[in-house]
């Protein structure tokens, strides 16, 4: 199989790459790991005139801290997250997530920006990230501007991103507090996307309230959710089996699945109400047990 | 377009359609059939080589990529005749049946053995989850790589006395 013929291009600089985005608009397509586009495209579900392959933009490589924020470039790839065991100190969900994606060989390739902008509603960052309260930078003719990830998302398939923007980076607030996460994930095989998964990090203030707490779904939705109402209630309050009842039920009713042949909508939601129970009551040990930062 | 890329050790050119992926230039152009097409979709692995250090799916990368990268294919890891002690693994412990995974399997151990060379099961299981195989049940692939770890950590232990 091979796709449609194309002309290619490979910039070697990110200006060069918003130019030749900014003439081919709705002709062109960004090539990051290509583990979507390039499968896409063998089966002509998608056919670019132009491919504008972004991995030679010496720019979107890399990643960066600063005091408050871990700032991962474009291309960051799936494994590299996945191997770098420093990143748990202070963004422990970061890890567990990439784990969870594909398998190994597609991870090596994959990148964390070319996930969220595929925005496939069952894709592990994008709940993750939402979780996090991470946001994108995208570079266009006009300049950068950031867009939390949670505004990126408008539909499956389909991002807020302009025909001539380029995601350049992610950016992830660093916890304030202590903080423990924990992702789940449940699938058919490895290899497949979730049929249901749940992406969750709880900070905890010195009296062990919850100070912060994001909870990210994926796959029960056009596209990847936070389960707001299920944050609010553990707000403030000490995490215990009560709490994080009330907070998976809360969370199972903001899912929003479709039946399909990885489950019917209603098994899909109790899985979420499981995965958050699950998920809180781990990260609840993990602060107890002092492992919190790290898991 | 105008392709240079080095596959095994030497450089080679090619002028391929930007639609050729790279499964399809090692095999077509340069006539390395090792590299098996499986799948065609992304889930096989059979078409693994190792690009610029890392094994990736051939089937899902395009020619035009790799221009001015290394490539290794399964071609590349003979040596002097000599069967690698991975390939010598899957011979001795039964590692292959009817051999179609057998080049994905080699190019994703080999590269594990680069990263950890002393995997333990359950990382060599995962670092093979992506690489399908319908003959052997796994057992005899892991046991053939765990041989290969053992030999490559002997010979390294000899080399270093010997210098
Ligand atoms: C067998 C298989 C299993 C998989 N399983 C999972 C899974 O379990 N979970 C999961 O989350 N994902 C899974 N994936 C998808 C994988 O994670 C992809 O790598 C990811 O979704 C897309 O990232 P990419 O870098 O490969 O993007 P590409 O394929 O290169 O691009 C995808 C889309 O994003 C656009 N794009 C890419 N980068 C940018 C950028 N910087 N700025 C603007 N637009 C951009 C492209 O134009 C294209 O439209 C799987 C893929 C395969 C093949
Ligand atoms: S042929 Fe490439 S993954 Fe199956
Ligand atoms: S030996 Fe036949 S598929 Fe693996």
């Amino acid at each position: 199989m091979f796709p449609n013929a194309f002309d290619y291009a490979a910039p070697t600089s990110l200006d060069e790459a918003v130019d030749l985005l900014s003439r081919y608009g709705d002709d062109a397509k960004v090539l990051a790991g290509g583990q979507s586009l390039l499968p896409m495209m063998k089966l002509r579900l998608a056919a670019p005139a132009w491919v504008i392959d972004i991995n030679r933009v010496p720019e979107l490589d890399g990643r960066r801290e600063s005091d408050d924020a871990l700032i991962l470039g474009a291309l960051t790839r799936h494994s590299a997250i996945e191997w770098d065991r420093d990143l748990d100190a202070d963004y422990p969900l970061l890890r567990e997530t990439a784990a969870l994606i594909a398998d190994p060989l597609v991870r090596n390739r994959g990148t964390v920006a070319g996930s969220l902008a595929h925005a496939d509603p069952a894709a592990d960052w994008a709940a993750c990230l939402m979780a996090l309260g991470a946001s994108v930078t995208a570079r266009g003719p006009q300049g950068d501007r950031l867009i939390p990830v949670e505004d990126l998302l408008v539909d499956t398939l389909t991002t807020s991103l302009e025909l001539d923007e380029i995601i350049t980076g992610v950016t992830v607030p660093r916890p304030a507090g202590r903080a423990a996460a924990k992702s789940l994930k449940l699938e058919r095989k490895v290899g497949d996307f979730a049929v249901v998964g749940v992406s969750l990090q709880v900070e905890v203030g010195s009296g062990g309230a919850v100070s912060r707490v994001g909870i990210g779904l994926a796959a029960v939705g056009p596209t990847a959710l936070r389960a707001r109402e299920a944050e609010a209630v553990l707000m403030g309050r000490p995490l215990g089996p009560e709490v994080i009842r009330e907070a998976a039920a809360l969370a199972a009713a903001a899912a929003d699945p479709a039946s399909d042949r990885r489950g019917s909508a209603a098994y899909k939601r109790d899985v979420v109400r499981v995965f958050v129970e699950r998920g809180l009551t781990a990260v609840q040990h993990r602060l107890a047990d002092g492992q919190a930062l790290g898991a | 377009m105008h392709i240079e890329v080095t596959v095994n050790g030497r450089l080679r050119s090619a002028d391929v359609e930007a639609r050729t992926l790279l499964a399809y230039l090692l095999r077509d152009e340069f006539n390395l059939t090792g590299t098996h097409v499986g799948c065609d979709t992304t889930s096989c692995g059979a078409c693994t080589v190792i690009w610029d250090g890392l094994p990736v799916k051939s089937c899902t990368v395009l020619a035009g990529q790799v221009d001015g990268g290394a490539i290794t294919t399964v071609e590349g890891l003979e040596q002097d005749a000599q069967l690698h002690p991975l390939q010598q693994g899957f011979w001795d412990n039964h590692g292959l049946q009817c051999g179609f995974c057998t080049p994905g399997m080699l190019m994703t151990t080999y590269a594990l053995l680069q990263r950890r060379p002393h995997p333990t099961e359950t990382e060599i299981r995962q670092a093979i989850s992506g690489n399908l195989c319908r003959c052997t049940g796994y057992q005899n692939i892991v046991a053939a790589v765990q041989q290969a770890a053992a030999r490559l950590s002997a010979q390294d232990a000899m080399e270093e006395v010997q210098a």
